[in-house]
């Protein structure tokens, strides 16, 4: 680990002066910037500390419905915050399906967003990446690439997004609130996570010194919570990230399919919104037919970016499946085995 | 650049001067206060081997800064028995023989304990499965250590009714 400078100041303000300077980081919990500061993949020159700052670990269940979670507010207190595993079960399935205990008592709401690639050449510092080092090029493109993008992937990088936790939110139409040099403003999570292009190493909206304090989500998401799953298909069944993952959630009234909320996870840079999928499902009878045909629309875009055209028929079953779970009765309780299509939840069958 | 912390390790305060941040709160425990209990397995949050509490909660101390700790309260497996008395999980495992080289178990017990204090698991041996999820074992004592879980589980569940009447 390279050494750095240490600050941990006590408003947001003097947070993001510290933090605007070239080569400053913001630290938080550090689960995932302490790893790449071990392997050398990040090497900044000074840690603002944001622990101690005011105000950003509330979770506020809003009058509109709606609910803000604060920037520091842990994975694990979220997940298990009674209101909002009610209102939001896909949300909370999804942090409950990701890392291992002991990271989610960590790990921080704004640090899932702001969590890089697991891409193999981007943690090791043999090899060429572009995200990591402008212009080097891309060993993943001919190397070991099973687990890489199948969409919105460029041929500068083919590298995924692997937060759980972001699936459902950008199903759900979360807002980001960044507060920076030039005051608080918001942006729709949709927007937040930018594709590669010819910029990988330009990962996100935010500007030097930018500092989320928060994510919102609107009233409306709470109206899927009768309706919302969260499915995620790993290598093995706990503690791995996602090979592909599906958030779904639908509103139902009178037998037909209202409204409809997919988004797909480890296929691209960016937690990905199927709005093509959801036009399909609006009005319709929610059953197989339907859920094959939205399933068919999320993958229109789709192509291999390596050994990995498995991934684009395996998007497509989860699909199917999220949409299926989420159109019967939602779990009392989380599963014992959150998010696995193996789940040992009486009555759902097992194999995929 | 010096920094002072002060941190609360098994019920006693510690006063700590560092000459550099990098220090991860595991690395402080083992090689400044010697507690070495405490193991150092991948260093970098995967095998669960560093796992501590920290102000009640199970976390991988090998990815926690220990500056950013400052004043935190630390609970480490020299701190679990009273005495010469086991904690209910230690005699749990033993009993069950929950492992076989015991380079995980520091860490395997440390997050038994704190996954019973987050009550999420119950009696459910899947879900003591999966909230164990997190600590590796190269010997494969898992079938041990699940049943060390659940036996600590509801000794705690008698206690907790014994000491409510």
């Amino acid at each position: 680990m390279n050494s750095f400078d240490y600050v941990r100041p006590a408003t947001i303000p003097d947070a993001i002066s510290a933090a605007a300077e070239t080569g400053a980081v913001y630290l938080a919990a550090g689960t995932n910037l302490l790893d790449l500061m071990k392997g050398g993949i990040a090497r900044p020159n000074r840690l603002v500390d944001i622990t101690r700052l005011p105000g950003l670990d509330r979770i506020e269940h809003l009058s509109d419905g709606g609910v803000r979670i604060g920037a520091l507010v842990r994975n694990a207190d979220l997940a298990h915050d009674q209101e909002f595993a009610q209102s939001y079960p896909a949300v909370a399935e999804a942090l409950l399906s990701g890392a291992s205990a002991q990271l989610r008592n960590a790990a921080t709401v704004a640090g899932n967003l702001l969590q890089r690639t697991r891409c193999g050449y981007f943690y090791d510092v043999a090899s060429a990446c572009n995200k990591r080092q402008p212009g080097a090029g891309c060993d993943a493109r001919g190397g070991e690439n099973r687990l890489h993008a199948i969409l919105g992937w460029s041929d500068a990088c083919i590298a995924t997004h692997p937060s759980d936790f972001c699936v459902p939110l950008v199903a759900l139409d979360a807002v980001v609130e960044i507060e920076g040099r030039n005051g608080r403003r918001d942006i729709a999570l949709e927007e937040f996570h930018r594709l590669p292009g010819d910029t990988p190493e330009r990962e996100n909206a935010l500007e030097p010194g930018d500092l989320v304090v928060a994510v919102r989500l609107p009233g409306e998401a709470r109206t899927f919570s009768g309706h919302a799953r969260y499915l995620k298909v790993r290598e093995r069944t706990s503690y791995a990230f996602a090979v592909v993952s599906a958030a779904a959630a639908l509103r139902i009234g009178d037998g037909v399919i209202r409204d409809a909320r997919l988004a797909l996870g480890g296929v691209a840079a960016k937690p990905w919104r199927a709005r093509s999928a959801e036009a399909a499902l609006a009005g319709a009878s929610p059953g197989p037919a339907a859920f094959r045909q939205a399933a068919q629309a999320a993958v229109a875009d789709a192509r291999p970016s390596g050994d990995n055209q498995f991934k684009i028929e395996l998007a497509q079953r989860i699909v199917e499946r999220a949409l299926a779970l989420a159109a019967s009765d939602a779990p009392e309780r989380i599963p014992a085995l959150p998010a696995s299509p193996f789940s040992s939840v009486r009555g759902v069958f097992h194999d995929v | 650049m010096s920094l002072s912390l002060s941190l609360t390790v098994n019920g006693a305060v510690r006063t700590i001067a560092l000459d550099d941040p990098r220090v991860t709160l595991l690395d402080l425990l083992r090689e400044r206060l010697q507690l070495t209990g405490t193991k150092k397995g991948c260093d970098r949050g995967q095998c669960g081997a560093c796992t501590v509490l920290v102000d009640g909660r199970r976390i991988n101390s090998c990815l926690a800064l220990a500056v950013s700790h400052d004043g935190a309260d630390v609970l480490t497996i020299e701190g679990v028995a009273r005495g010469d008395a086991l904690h209910p999980v230690q005699a749990a495992f033993i009993a069950h023989d929950g492992f076989q080289c015991g380079f995980c178990t520091p860490g395997q017990i440390m997050s038994a304990i704190g996954l019973i204090r987050e009550a999420q698991a119950g009696d459910d041996p899947e879900r003591i499965r999966e909230g164990m999820s997190g600590n590796l074992c190269r010997c494969g004592a898992y079938s041990g250590i699940t049943a060390a879980v659940l036996e600590a589980q509801k000794s705690f569940v008698q206690a907790d009714r014994r000491q409510a009447a």
